[in-house]
Order: C-alpha cells, then sequence, then structure tokens
C-alpha cells in the first residue's frame, strides 16, 4: 500500500489533518465538533500516516507509546472535575474564565475535559490499530 | 478526630515508598502510632465519663446523606483504647515476633490499615461510612490472615475468611440502605430518637436479620463461626489483635450500638439469646477437642464471643453491664494467651499442647503471664475476670424466661473455658521439660513484656475495678440505653447464689483439667463429626456452586463471537417480540411522516445494494468495504436529518472500523467456507426478525406522543449555564460529563483489553506453572 503519491501526500497530511482535528475540537462549544470526533480524527491521521510509511516510522514521529495519552487524558478530564472542588462547589461545576481569549473563544474547565476526551480517544484508538497490526 | 482515623491509613501508603527502612531495627518506631492513638483517646476518658458525646461532622456526599461524621461515647471509646492499646503492644511484640522478616513493613502496613479501618468502624455515626470501613477491615484481614502466601492452606483461609465476612457485609449494606429508607437518614443517632417508628415498621424484621447476619459472619457466631479458626494460619500478632481482640468484637459493636435503636423486642432479643447460648457452648465443648493451641484459643473465642451475644441478647441493665466489664476482661486475658501461645511457638516451634511442658525453666517472665491470663479467664479471685463472670451470672439468673436452662449453659460454658484457659496459659509451663526442648533460647523483651502488661492489668483491675467503673464501664451502658450510676463495681459482693455458682464452675473446672488431658485421640473422634458441621456443608456448598457456574460458563461463554450475537439477537427478538405482540397496537400515522426525497431514495438504495454486496460477495476484503458503503450511507441519512455531531463521529468510526477490518482479515488465508447453507439460512432469518423489530419498534415510538421537557431543558441552559452553543456537545462535556468521564474510562480499559490480550503473552515456560 506504500505508493510514492500516498506517501508524499501522507507527510503533508498528517500535521494538517492534526490542526484540523484541534479545529474540530475547540469549535465542538458552539457548532458540530468536539473532543471525541477530534479525537478520531487525529487517530485517522496517524493511522493513515501509518499506512502510507509503515507502523515504525509512525512509532519514531510519536517518540512515546500512544497508550500513554489514556492516563494523561484521564487524568486531565478528572482534575477538570476536580478544580471546582477547590474553590468549593460540587464535582464538575463548570467554571469559566470571565472574557472570551482570542481565537479559542471562551475558556472553561469543559474544554479541558473536552481535551482530555480528544487525548483519551487519540490513545485508545492507536493502541488498538497498532496492537492489532503489530500482531496480526 | 479525621485525623487520628486517617493516621493509619496514611501510614500505610507512607510504607509503601519507606519500605525498607521499616524492615530492620527501626521497625519498633512504627509502634509509636498506636501509642499516639491511644494517648489520644485517653485523653478523651475525663469528657466521656462525665457524660459528654463528641461529635464532629465532615461533609463527604451530602446528596445521598452520607457523611463522615464521628461520634465518639462511651461504646466507641472503649473500643477505640481497646483498638489502640492493644494495637501499641502488638505493633512492639511483631517488630521481635517477625524480626528480619522479608516482608515485615508490608505486615505493617496491613497492621495499620487495620487499625485505622477499625477506627472507623467504631467512631462512625453514619452507616454507609460504617459499611465502608467494615469491609476494610474485612479486607485487611484477607491480607493477614493470607500473610504466608506462600502456603495454599493460608490462602484458603483468607479466602474463606473473606468470603464469610464479605456475605456478611453485603448483609450489612442491605441492612443500612434498608433502615435508612425506613428513617430516612443513615445517622445512628438521628435513628435513636426514632426507636417506634422503627420497630413499629413492617420491615423491623427484614432489617434485623440483616444485621444479624452481618454481626454473626464477623463474630463468628454458630454457623458461620468456622472462619476464626482458619484464620489461626495468620502470624500469630494477627490472631491476637484481629481475631481476639478487636475485629471479630466488631459484630458485638453493632449489636450493642443497636441494642438502643433495635432493642427490647421480642425478636431481637430471642434470637440473640438463642444464637449466642448454642455458640458458647458449641464451640466451648469444640475447645475440648483440640490439641493445636491457636486452636484452643480460637474456641474458647468463639465461645466468648458467644457469651457477648448471648448477654446483650438479656437486655437488661446488669447484662449491659456484664457485657461491657466482660469485653474488657476477654481483650486482656485472650490477647495476652495468644501472645504467650505466639512467643511458645516462635521459640519452640510447636503449638502441640501435648508435646510442651517444663517451659517455665526457660521463659519465667511469659510463665507468669500465661498464669495471670489463665486466672482472669477461670475467674478466679481477685483477677478482673472473677468480676466479669459474677455480673454475667448476676444477669444470666434474672432472665425472664428458661432461667434455669440459661444459667445450666452458662455455667457449663465458663467451666470449660477455664479448663480452655488453664490449658493454653498453663499447661505448657507445669511438669516436666521434654528432652527436646533443653536448649531453647528465652525470648526477648519486647516480647514477654506486652504478655507480661496485658496479664498485669487483668489482676489490677480486678484489684481496683474503680479504674473501670466510671471511666470505661458506665459510659459504655449509658451509651446501650440504660442508667448504670446506682451500680458498683466490687470483688466481694456477699454469700450469694452467684458466688455458689463461681465456686462450683471453678471447683469443677480446675478437677475437669486434672482429668481430662487433650489428647490427640480425643482430637480425632471429634474429626469423625466433621462431615455434618457448617464448615464443610459450606464447602460442599461451595464446591457444587463452583462445577455448576463451570458449566454455565461453557454453556453461555463458549468464546465464539457468533454465538455471543445469535444469542443476544434471539433474546432482543424474543422478548421485545412478546410485548409487541400481546400489546399489537402499531398504529402508524402516516400524516406524520414526511414525504420521501430523490436523494433520499437513492441512498437507501445504495444502503440496501451495500447489504446485499456485503452478504453474497465472494472477497472478504470486497465485503468490509461494502459495510463502509453503509456506514456512509446511514452517515449521509444523518446529515439529511439535521445530525451533524453524529454524522462526522460515525463518518471517523465508519473509516477507523474498514481500517481495523482490513488489518486483521490482510493476513488471513483465502476465503473459507466456514458456516453452510442451513446456517446462513437460519442467520438470515434471525436479522430479518430483528430488523422487522426494530422497525415497529421506531414506528410504535413515533406514535407515541414524545416528551421534549428534557431536551427543552438543555436547548435553553445550555449557553446560560454552560456558555456552549452547540447542545450536544455542551451535554456530552458539561450536563452529563460524569457519563462521559466513565465512557472513556471504559475505552482506555478496552484498549488496555486489547493490548494485554495480545501483547503479553506468556512464555511457554510461564504457562505450565
Amino acid at each position: 500500500m506504500s505508493t510514492l503519491i500516498l506517501r508524499t501526500a501522507s507527510n503533508y497530511l498528517l500535521p494538517v489533518l492534526l490542526v484540523f482535528s484541534i479545529f474540530i475540537l475547540l469549535r465542538g462549544h458552539y457548532l458540530p465538533g468536539g473532543g471525541f470526533v477530534g479525537g478520531l480524527i487525529a487517530a485517522i491521521a496517524f493511522v493513515l500516516h501509518a499506512f502510507a510509511n509503515g507502523l515504525d516510522n509512525t512509532k519514531g514521529l510519536l517518540r512515546f507509546h500512544p497508550g500513554f495519552l489514556m492516563p494523561v487524558g484521564l487524568a486531565l478530564a478528572f482534575f477538570s472535575g476536580m478544580a471546582p472542588v477547590l474553590v468549593d462547589q460540587s464535582f464538575m461545576t463548570g467554571l469559566w474564565f470571565p472574557q472570551p481569549f482570542p481565537v479559542i473563544g471562551n475558556v472553561g474547565s469543559a474544554l479541558f475535559f473536552d481535551i482530555g476526551v480528544y487525548l483519551v480517544v487519540i490513545g485508545v484508538t492507536l493502541t488498538i490499530i497498532f496492537t492489532i497490526s503489530e500482531s496480526a | 478526630m479525621l485525623a487520628a482515623i486517617l493516621l493509619g491509613f496514611l501510614f500505610a501508603i507512607f510504607l509503601v515508598f519507606t519500605g525498607k527502612f521499616f524492615r530492620g531495627k527501626l521497625a519498633i518506631l512504627s509502634a509509636l502510632i498506636p501509642a499516639g492513638l491511644f494517648a489520644y483517646f485517653a485523653s478523651f476518658i475525663p469528657q466521656i465519663s462525665s457524660g459528654e458525646i463528641i461529635s464532629k461532622t465532615y461533609q463527604w456526599v451530602p446528596a445521598f446523606g452520607v457523611d463522615l461524621s464521628f461520634k465518639l461515647d462511651g461504646l466507641s471509646l472503649l473500643f477505640s483504647l481497646m483498638i489502640t492499646g492493644i494495637g501499641f503492644l502488638v505493633f512492639a511484640y511483631t517488630a521481635s515476633y517477625l524480626r528480619g522478616h522479608k516482608y515485615l513493613d508490608r505486615f505493617y502496613g496491613y497492621l495499620s490499615l487495620f487499625m485505622a479501618a477499625m477506627l472507623g468502624l467504631v467512631l462512625s455515626d453514619n452507616l454507609i461510612s460504617l459499611f465502608v470501613f467494615w469491609e476494610l477491615t474485612s479486607i485487611s484481614s484477607f491480607f493477614l490472615i493470607g500473610f504466608n502466601n506462600t502456603n495454599p492452606a493460608s490462602r484458603k483461609s483468607a479466602l474463606t475468611a473473606l468470603g464469610i465476612t464479605g456475605f456478611g457485609g453485603f448483609s450489612l449494606l442491605a441492612g443500612a440502605l434498608l433502615l435508612g429508607s425506613i428513617s430516612g437518614t443513615y445517622s445512628i443517632s438521628e435513628m435513636l430518637s426514632m426507636k417506634e417508628a422503627i420497630a413499629g415498621s413492617e420491615y423491623y424484621i427484614l432489617a434485623v436479620v440483616f444485621i444479624f447476619v452481618a454481626a454473626f459472619t464477623k463474630s463468628a457466631q454458630f454457623p458461620f463461626h468456622f472462619w476464626l479458626p482458619g484464620a489461626m494460619k495468620a502470624p500469630t500478632p494477627v490472631s491476637t489483635y484481629l481475631h481476639s481482640a478487636t475485629m471479630v468484637k466488631a459484630g458485638i459493636y453493632l449489636l450493642m450500638r443497636f441494642t438502643p435503636v433495635f432493642g427490647d423486642q421480642e425478636f431481637w432479643n430471642t434470637t440473640l439469646i438463642i444464637v449466642g447460648g448454642i455458640t458458647m457452648v458449641y464451640s466451648a465443648i469444640h475447645a475440648l477437642f483440640r490439641t493445636d493451641l491457636k486452636g484452643v484459643l480460637a474456641y474458647s473465642t468463639i465461645s466468648a464471643l458467644g457469651i457477648l451475644v448471648f448477654l446483650i441478647g438479656l437486655g437488661t441493665k446488669a447484662a449491659f453491664l456484664a457485657a461491657a466489664v466482660f469485653i474488657i476482661v476477654h481483650a486482656l486475658y485472650k490477647a495476652t494467651l495468644f501472645l504467650v501461645t505466639g512467643i511458645i511457638d516462635h521459640q519452640t516451634g510447636i503449638r502441640d499442647v501435648t508435646k510442651l511442658g517444663g517451659l517455665r525453666k526457660i521463659m519465667m517472665p511469659v510463665a507468669i503471664a500465661g498464669i495471670l491470663a489463665a486466672i482472669s479467664s477461670a475467674g478466679i479471685p481477685p483477677s478482673v475476670g472473677f468480676l466479669g463472670k459474677e455480673l454475667t451470672y448476676e444477669a444470666s439468673m434474672h432472665a425472664e424466661t428458661f432461667t434455669i436452662i440459661i444459667v445450666i449453659a452458662i455455667v457449663l460454658t465458663k467451666i470449660l473455658l477455664l479448663w480452655a484457659g488453664f490449658v493454653a496459659g498453663i499447661k505448657p509451663f507445669v511438669g516436666k521439660l521434654p528432652e527436646a526442648h533443653k536448649d531453647v533460647n528465652p525470648p526477648g523483651f519486647l516480647m514477654w513484656a506486652p504478655a507480661i502488661i496485658l496479664a498485669v492489668l487483668g489482676i489490677l483491675f480486678g484489684i481496683f475495678p474503680m479504674l473501670i467503673e466510671s471511666a470505661l464501664v458506665k459510659p459504655v451502658v449509658s451509651s446501650l440505653g440504660a442508667d448504670a450510676s446506682d451500680y458498683h463495681l466490687a470483688l466481694w459482693h456477699g454469700f450469694n447464689t452467684v458466688l455458689l455458682l463461681s465456686a462450683i464452675t471453678i471447683a469443677v473446672g480446675i478437677f475437669l483439667y486434672f482429668f481430662l488431658k487433650p489428647s490427640a485421640k480425643l482430637e480425632s473422634r471429634i474429626g469423625k463429626l466433621e462431615f455434618i458441621s457448617p464448615k464443610s456443608i459450606t464447602e460442599k456448598g461451595t464446591h457444587y456452586f463452583s462445577v455448576f457456574s463451570a458449566f454455565w460458563t461453557n454453556v453461555f461463554q463458549n468464546g465464539y463471537l457468533r454465538n455471543y450475537v445469535t444469542t443476544i439477537v434471539l433474546f432482543l427478538v424474543v422478548l421485545v417480540g412478546y410485548v409487541m405482540f400481546g400489546n399489537p397496537t402499531v398504529l402508524i400515522d402516516y400524516r406524520q411522516l414526511s414525504e420521501v426525497t430523490a436523494y433520499e431514495l437513492a441512498v437507501v438504495i445504495i444502503l440496501i445494494a451495500g447489504v446485499f454486496y456485503t452478504v453474497f460477495t465472494k472477497s472478504r476484503l470486497a465485503a468490509v468495504a461494502a459495510m463502509g458503503v453503509v456506514g456512509l450511507a446511514i452517515c449521509l441519512i444523518f446529515v439529511f436529518y439535521s445530525a451533524p455531531d453524529l454524522a462526522m463521529t460515525q463518518f471517523s468510526i465508519d473509516t477507523l472500523t474498514v481500517i481495523l477490518f482490513v488489518l486483521v482479515l490482510y493476513r488471513l488465508p483465502k476465503y473459507l467456507t466456514l458456516s453452510d447453507y442451513k446456517m446462513r439460512v437460519r442467520d438470515g432469518i434471525l436479522s430479518a426478525a430483528l430488523g422487522t423489530v426494530v422497525c415497529l419498534l421506531a414506528l410504535q415510538v413515533l406514535a407515541e406522543p414524545t416528551n421534549t421537557e428534557l431536551g427543552d431543558f438543555y436547548a435553553k441552559n445550555a449557553y446560560i449555564l454552560a456558555h456552549g452553543k452547540n447542545v450536544v456537545n455542551v451535554i456530552l462535556v458539561d450536563f452529563r460529563g460524569i457519563d462521559t468521564f466513565m465512557e472513556i474510562s471504559v475505552l482506555a480499559i478496552a484498549a488496555i483489553g486489547v493490548f494485554g490480550l495480545l501483547k503479553l503473552r506468556l512464555k511457554s515456560t510461564d504457562r505450565s506453572q
């Protein structure tokens, strides 16, 4: 499956798709999108790269096992829920910065939760696909 | 107070990281923790004895009425002091008993975990938090019984103990929930004021039965007693601490705690008297047939717990007083006897009482401790045991019904317990020293000092009962809801029937000691009756249960995905079909259905073509691609009906699914025929049936008037409360964020599962083990 065209294209597609996945993640609050689908798109980007360049190259690019994204994402989601507890509100109350940030828009605990979901989804998808393709 | 309870947990966690420093000489420092806690709780004695009750509440899950609320009254103070006081001695003793053990730090970790859990149990005023601590004691007990985890017998005993006490814990939770729904609160203090309402409830009996099962399993009452002798596989410090002085009394504590709520009812009192009575006589007789010192002590402990249950059942003021005193008596002498047994075992390596004798020549301090404890256990004046026995007899003589039977039972029990105490505390030290033990080393100071301290306290409290009277005993009685201010503990009450009974007990007991020696012959005689004991019956039950579950699992969990899917689909079709067939009101309201447009029709045709192609193609890869087509067609339908979020997700998922399939199928051999014609027809019919049922279901749902309340709420509040305009996403990350959190956790677990299944294959050498 590693044709020259696909290989060349995938090198450019990977960053573009990753930026697109982050775009999808961030727009989720106002428009269709969100952490789950964003994570899937990012995972597809890596899988496409792996198809074109071989699994080992993609793994070299990642530098760490995608499985590590799972605990990181879970922790991020959990602590975004715990943050309100620190200011004496109950678990998972939404907290928001009063002013919207440029480009990103409103930033609150829900955004961090969504980023956590994003990371977990990438981690889960890549772990499953990489593991199966290695041992199949 | 929270800090005092958490200290043990924190220390256990601390040991995980710093364990290697505590394995050596520093081990003794661990004893500072219970010592400090003991001092802390002892400082409350003046307040408590003047009738105060100290309570502290920390919110935990206020929405469900679950709080970390703690209450220190007479009852919890007595238990706290026992837990920390005996804990201190056991911690110190362990430093010497397990000196140089590879996992000494781990042992201390479990011990302090247990101590913290037990403190939490006796101080909790909230039933749910009490349940949590209750379970923690069972779990730490499991680890401690199985501490010698290379020994299969230890592991089995640990499992039995966990099984029985876990069953009790389950029952406690059921009882707690039931009580919570009767009284509307989980706070035990608040339940006290609702005694009448609870007693009048139709669920009173059920709630009491649940609490009984919890207490009887934990406190080893007949017929749940058999885990306790098994638990003697644990190192002796554990037997001393958990299985005689503290944990097994958790059930007693629970009964005492609930006496003011449930008490004074015939069912409550009669059951406790019967169960306690049977237990105390049954296991006191059993003790006669043991030759292992720890076996004798285990059965006499069960018997003593039976006496306590029995006294709580009597339910009079005198009985409560006797119970309070007997808890102290038993903790002191039984802990001493266990420590003494541990020393003998540690120095000689033998616990068989028929082979021991004359050890006083080697370990005089231990002999003194043993003999003093035996005296207290026998209830010979001036020990505190005498006080306990007098009060017990006094209380039994005033039982309302069957007084004669009750008095005979209790006197018989006490005679046998005297024998057991003498066998464990005196017999190993008197007579001739066997040749083999001539050069046994004397034990170290750290080992015999705790035993001596406890034994001397047993005599001291007897001579000066005022030491414990108003400080410990009376507050306990008052927290049971009785007033004991007019009672005075004293050794001498004049000549009366009780004194006569005491004299008979001591005389017959000593006579028995001289004429009935424990022997292997006696032990084998009781072994013949083993097949009808609760232990064997339960073990058989568990055996058949596991045989049955193996059979059941093999039938249903056969490992073929196709069978699982067939079962699930068949079940769904039959169940839903049955409901719809019994209620055939499928009203299709054609006016509600929107018109079919040309592009919708086109997509549906593509979809159907995809399905047929998937089913009939000869190539696996083509089938996967066709499935992708089906998925994308569904995506388009989502787009038509304005669900872009769903469409995007479905699109990505479909892409990944196809990739995943290709990855797996790529390596498989060329198309093989794995199913015959009949199977395919069967599967086809089943799928068609499922499709029909789901279709009918959808139509029926459409015919129902829709409730849009929830949708309206989310739509209205998404921006106001959560600053988001995309309602779907706001629901996912904010309104129902905990659901999402659980889902991503499940995803992560699934990924770990896949990784584990495929990567962590055992090497063939490991597998055979």
